[in-house]
């Protein structure tokens, strides 16, 4: 989700103040103060609710609280992360066991009862985590769905929890002498908490680690070649939805009073995903959304069904549930805050304004060799792709690496990058072996590379894509995120990334989101993100591919820029023109080996190249 | 546990293994073919029980009216798109295949159903029966999403079981039933002694397995169905459809729903919501075979059977977490085992 | 009348435009060739005359519109495309994989037996491998397969995207030689090739596509005549860096009609 849709969703939770502003939409957006205003005003309205709507309304309002803690797990976890989970009902159910047994068996405080519900759960979630989230796609959810079902049995089965009568009479929760039993004090504490969690929630999102998160759904080689470990930033988000799920379940039980198996097995499983996925998966607002579509959904039809079908059994009931449910996933895919928040106003955002630029690497002296390809070898099954292969890139030059199609340029990029392994022959960067390191060390190590087929995350804004590159250069980790408490360095890596879009040529309009850039301007956007990681060694994969001559000319002149101030450069390209006009050195391979490597006019009239690069039958 | 109680316990879980075996073979089938990890199969297996039970019983099955209902939806959808793209050439195919043919299923069963018919009559009315359902499910709720991601037709795919299972207490009731066993033979191997249906069973999931073996190894059908399967573009290049090869997929991993779900009504108690677990069950025994391959799947259904057999023994509550559970090491396995290329969740 | 026909056809991928308004035409019986760069739109091109993408302008084929006709059904009368990644049915064997070609006409088996052999006395080599699985083969072999199982169906234009791709320059040689032999055979080719001298040498007429653009094209050995050309994409001759020509004057090298 990028920032915009942020907030946007923000201004959703204005209600009405949002909507006054909608008629001058045109106008450059909502000012800052006009939102907070608008947030103040949807707080007082919400908490002001109890006091005119029937009790009946308030109930239902809890509820709807509820569901959307769990509902915001699924939004992180599956819009943000990518992850599809049918589990989280399970989570929800393990809190809602912990805290009911604690505080009926053991006669423990409920705020005992929810710290024991927050370990218990964000345990079992590390290591349900760490057995299963190295699975791809439809085998990880298929993997929640397994666990999911197996817990959701047991809790029908252990003695201890009451098999399937489940366990009644849990204390209300308490307030120092205040007892917050019945509806309106429940209503009180459980908007509380899910105001919190969404505010905690959208911070996180905007900071470094939520940029990571972010990351995620654009595959797990573009995180690593950023420095980001995407497996812990998946686990994070993992035990992240999973404590959500466990304040849903504690509130559950401490609202229901009582806990039996049912509501936390299979179907509920699904039911928190239709929340997450009407509200709009990638929207945390969603989460609200969804939760309230449902639950007045579910009432709407429970109370009208025997009205329209009189005498029709009441599982058909499910029936329409469901067949809703299909119809709405056909139709609109994206959700129903993503629909809405067209029609909202945005929150105006100014440029970052300069700051203390963040800290620097020391780059390498001009001509020493920074990066040393000592007789690589790399197979694939029975074909030699890459076959002995050295070569050496000395610092402040810019070399290229070029081949006709099919010459075992992609597969040195990828061995260069970590993204492939070598079988034979080393690889050394600024003196240390790399060949052996995982991509996101090689990365971390100065190496930054740009892709062939871009890999930008097109709804994120361009801001936020070169902010992704200099992850590796900031500290702010979960917790000060999520309490924004490293705002010093964001605002410096803000400022710095603003620079480096300027730098480019894209300075003009940050809030644009990447994938609304034409190819060419999303070239350079990755180069400018490359650029954020200050790397000592920029590697680009047919950085001119698809480019117009005019773009091809500007991209030269940026790389020579770059050059000029001792960046060093490694580009593959096919694009012979491009190369020759720009390149100190040039590497030419044919199947797999290095036929040829010198200066630009030595490769030209090379007759080996010339026949091999650009072909002839006779 | 003594050897006679292991052996039992052995045969009984070899029987159950046998009947995920076919399911779960229909289950790769469809998914190989179609990409959709088709959850409400098991629901498909026990339509078919139900509807033999009603049938001995002499009352109209509903999966008749249902069909015909669901024909109905079909033919709406197929035809007004046909009209749409200006193909109102194959407005008469569409209306043959999508109506006239499941019409003729459903009318044969609901006339039949009065009639005191031998058991075999029974049998195949309540596998056709059910056989026109999934390939017409296919074409209301899952080829208008047919470029969606194998997560979100999954998600489709659960939701479309709660549907039927719900639609399967409107028809059938929510009575468990056991149909008339279909042979009272029974066997000896030495000091074991098999039942006629064990036997039966068995012999019928190796028959089937082995028909499917050589459908796809010696007919057209069978390879344009296995190169679906293996690359959908290289499929569309030699001009085969996927949505038909889907459809047959569909008929295919019906009728082997069908039979497994005639295999199982006499010997285990049936209702209208059993199909989930029955689905489940034999689901992890497709995973376990890696969701593509055939006799890979084939073994784990067996090992699911033994499995859950070897569980109900130490204890019958705790035999569906032990058989869930067992799926994630086995999961996590296959992850490491496979090489992944790179998959991307794009949106 | 032309065999196929493309009128300012356009492909957009996002706010990426691929394809900007090509036309061109082919003949029976002729091969033509469009090389260009990476990234130049030449799959995207094939990819909409096959109906694999959405796309805008005219695609005429044996005079029939292409508008509604799906993949297919393009098939079916005699359009086939052999992509670049060839697209074989990998864990199936040599056989299958020529059997299936012959899908699209559903033949009787004596027919199917027929075309096999005269696949097989094209290129010896699959008869060899004909119960080996596709993904075992080499890339040359892999590439006669996919050519292979394309003739089986009979194609009257056939369309080759990169078909040297990754192949040793001897087997260039003898995919090239294949392709000349299939003119003669009456088969009409649209080839898509960045080796480009090998392409035009092959060719009857050629196009220049950059950046989704037709930049340049007329007959094939006046291509390879081309200064502009020999620089950017067949090499030798002028010095770099080539100036700037304007695109009226690149067009006016040789003219189509």
């Amino acid at each position: 989700m990028s920032s915009s849709s942020l907030s946007t969703v923000r201004d959703a939770v204005a209600g009405g103040g949002g909507s006054t502003a909608a008629a001058s939409r045109d106008s450059a957006g909502l000012s800052p103060a006009a939102y907070r205003l608008g947030v103040i005003a949807a707080v007082a309205l919400l908490a002001l609710a109890p006091l005119v709507v029937q009790s009946f309304t308030v109930t239902l309002l809890n509820y709807i609280g509820v569901y959307s803690l769990a509902a915001l797990g699924l939004v992180l976890l599956t819009g943000i992360g990518g992850m599809v989970s049918f589990g989280q009902a399970a989570f929800v159910g393990v809190a809602a066991y912990a805290t009911a047994w604690l505080t009926t068996r053991h006669a423990a405080s409920p705020w005992l009862g929810l710290a024991f519900a927050l370990v218990v759960t964000g345990l079992l979630a590390l290591v349900l985590g760490a057995l299963t989230l190295r699975l791809k796609g439809h085998f990880l959810s298929l993997g929640t769905l397994a666990w999911g079902l197996s817990i959701s049995f047991l809790f029908g089965t252990v003695e201890g929890l009451g098999n399937f009568n489940g366990i009644s009479q849990i204390p209300p929760v308490s307030l120092g002498p205040v007892l917050l039993a019945g509806t309106v004090p429940m209503f009180y504490l459980i908007w509380s908490v899910v105001a919190l969690s969404l505010l905690l929630a959208a911070n996180l999102l905007r900071s470094r680690m939520g940029r990571a998160m972010r990351v995620l759904r654009g595959g797990n080689i573009l995180a690593e070649s950023l420095g980001i470990d995407a497996f812990r930033i998946r686990l994070a988000l993992f035990v992240i939805a999973a404590l959500l799920a466990a304040l849903s379940g504690w509130l559950e039980a401490h609202l229901s009073r009582y806990v039996s198996p049912t509501p936390y097995g299979a179907g509920p499983g699904i039911e928190y995903l239709m929340m997450a996925i009407i509200g709009g998966s990638g929207t945390l607002f969603g989460a609200v959304v969804g939760a309230a579509v449902i639950a007045l959904l579910k009432n709407a039809v429970q109370d009208w069904f025997p009205v329209l079908f009189p005498g029709a059994p009441g599982q058909l009931q499910v029936v329409a549930f469901a067949t809703l449910f299909i119809l709405f996933l056909q139709r609109s895919r994206d959700g129903l805050v993503p629909a809405l928040a067209r029609f909202l106003p945005t929150v105006r955002r100014s440029v970052p304004p300069p700051a203390a630029p963040l800290a620097r690497r020391a780059q390498p002296t001009r001509g020493e060799v920074l990066l040393s390809v000592d007789g690589v070898q790399r197979r694939f099954g029975g074909l030699v792709a890459v076959n002995g292969v050295s070569f050496d890139v000395r610092a402040g030059e810019i070399v290229a690496l070029i081949g006709p199609n099919g010459a075992g340029k992609s597969t040195m990029f990828n061995l260069l990058t970590g993204a492939l392994k070598v079988n034979r022959g080393r690889v050394i960067f600024a003196g240390e072996e790399i060949s052996s390191l995982p991509q996101r060390a090689i990365a971390r190590a100065g190496i930054a590379r740009t892709f062939q087929h871009l890999k930008l995350r097109p709804h994120m804004t361009l801001l936020d894509n070169v902010l992704l590159g200099a992850h590796p250069r900031l500290e702010a980790g979960l917790v000060a995120g999520a309490l924004t408490l490293r705002r010093d360095e964001e605002a410096r890596a803000r400022a710095e990334a603003m620079r480096l879009l300027e730098r480019v040529g894209l300075g003009d309009r940050p809030f644009e989101r990447a994938g609304n850039l034409p190819l060419g301007n999303q070239r350079v956007l990755e180069i400018a993100r490359a650029l954020a990681a200050d790397p000592a060694l920029l590697v680009l994969d047919e950085p001119a591919a698809g480019l117009r001559r005019q773009e091809k000319t500007a991209l030269a002149d940026l790389l020579r820029s770059l050059r000029a101030e001792n960046l060093t450069v490694l580009l593959v390209e096919h694009d012979m023109e491009f190369v020759m006009g720009l390149c100190d050195r040039i590497v030419v391979m044919d199947f797999g080996s290095k036929i040829a490597e010198g200066r630009p006019e030595a490769i030209r009239n090379d007759a080996r190249v010339q026949e091999a690069y650009l072909g002839g039958v006779v | 546990m003594d050897l006679d109680i292991a052996t039992l316990l052995m045969v009984d879980g070899i029987t159950t293994g046998a009947v995920y075996v076919l399911l779960a073979i229909g289950m790769v089938l469809i998914f190989t073919v179609t990409r959709v990890i088709f959850v409400p199969f098991g629901d498909i297996a026990v339509y078919a029980a139900l509807t033999l039970s009603a049938l001995e019983a002499k009352h109209a099955p509903g999966t008749a009216a249902l069909v015909a209902a669901v024909a109905a939806v079909a033919t709406l959808m197929e035809v007004t798109s046909l009209l749409r793209h200006g193909k109102a050439r194959a407005v008469p195919r569409a209306l043959a295949f999508y109506l006239a043919l499941p019409l003729a299923v459903s009318g044969t069963v609901w006339a039949a159903s009065g009639t005191d018919w031998p058991m075999p009559v029974r049998i195949a009315l309540a596998i056709v029966a059910v056989l026109p359902l999934a390939p017409l499910l296919d074409r209301i709720v899952f080829r208008p999403v047919a470029d969606a991601s194998v997560l979100l037709l999954m998600i489709i795919a659960v939701a479309l079981h709660f549907a039927l299972a719900g639609i399967g207490l409107l028809c059938f009731g929510a009575e468990g039933v056991r149909t008339q066993p279909l042979t009272e033979a029974a066997l000896t191997f030495g000091d074991v002694l098999v039942s006629g249906q064990t036997a039966l069973i068995v012999v019928a999931a190796a028959s089937f397995s082995l028909l499917l073996f050589l459908f796809f190894n010696h007919t057209l059908t069978g390879k344009a169905l296995h190169a679906t399967a293996v690359n959908r573009l290289g499929a569309r290049l030699v001009a085969i459809r996927p949505e038909r090869a889907g459809t047959i997929a569909y008929l295919i991993g019906s009728l082997l729903a069908a039979i497994s779900g005639v295999l199982i009504a006499p010997v285990t108690t049936i209702f209208y919501d059993s199909g989930f677990l029955l689905g489940l069950f034999a689901f992890v025994g497709a995973i376990i075979g890696g969701l593509t391959n055939y006799p890979g799947t084939a073994l784990g259904a067996l090992l699911v059977g033994l499995l859950g057999s070897y569980a109900s023994f130490f204890s019958s509550s705790f035999k569906e977490v032990i058989v869930f559970a067992a799926l994630v090491p086995v999961l996590l396995w296959r992850s490491i085992a496979t090489t992944h290329s790179e998959e991307e969740i794009e949106e | 009348m032309p065999l196929l026909e493309i009128e300012r056809l356009e492909v957009s991928y996002g706010r990426i435009r691929a394809v900007q308004g090509v036309s061109l035409t082919v003949e029976a019986g002729q091969i033509a060739t469009v090389i260009g760069p990476n990234g130049a739109g030449k799959t995207s091109m094939l990819s909409a005359v096959m109906g694999l993408c959405p796309a805008r302008g005219r695609v005429a084929y044996d005079g029939m519109d292409l508008r509604d006709m799906d993949v297919e059904e393009r098939v079916e009368r005699g359009l086939c495309l052999v992509p670049e990644r060839r697209e074989l049915f990998g864990e199936m064997s040599v056989a299958d994989n020529l059997l299936l070609g012959s899908f699209p006409r559903r033949p009787a088996r004596a027919v199917i037996d027929r075309g096999l052999e005269e696949v097989f006395a094209r290129f010896p080599r699959l008869k060899e491998r004909r119960t080996q699985r596709a993904d075992t083969l080499s890339g040359g072999e892999r590439q006669m397969l996919a050519l292979g199982r394309a003739l089986m169906s009979k194609p009257r234009l056939l369309m080759l995207d990169e078909p040297s791709l990754g192949l040793a320059p001897i087997v260039v040689r003898e995919i090239f030689v294949i392709i000349a032999a299939l003119r003669e055979a009456g088969v009409s080719i649209l080839l898509v090739e960045q080796n480009a001298r090998a392409a035009l040498q092959t060719a009857d007429v050629g196009f220049v596509l950059e950046t989704g653009e037709l930049v340049s094209q007329g007959p094939a050995a006046a291509l390879l005549d081309d200064p502009r050309l020999i620089a950017t994409y067949l090499g030798g001759a002028e010095p770099l860096p080539i100036p700037v020509r304007s695109k009226s004057s690149t067009h006016s090298i040789v003219d189509m009609s």
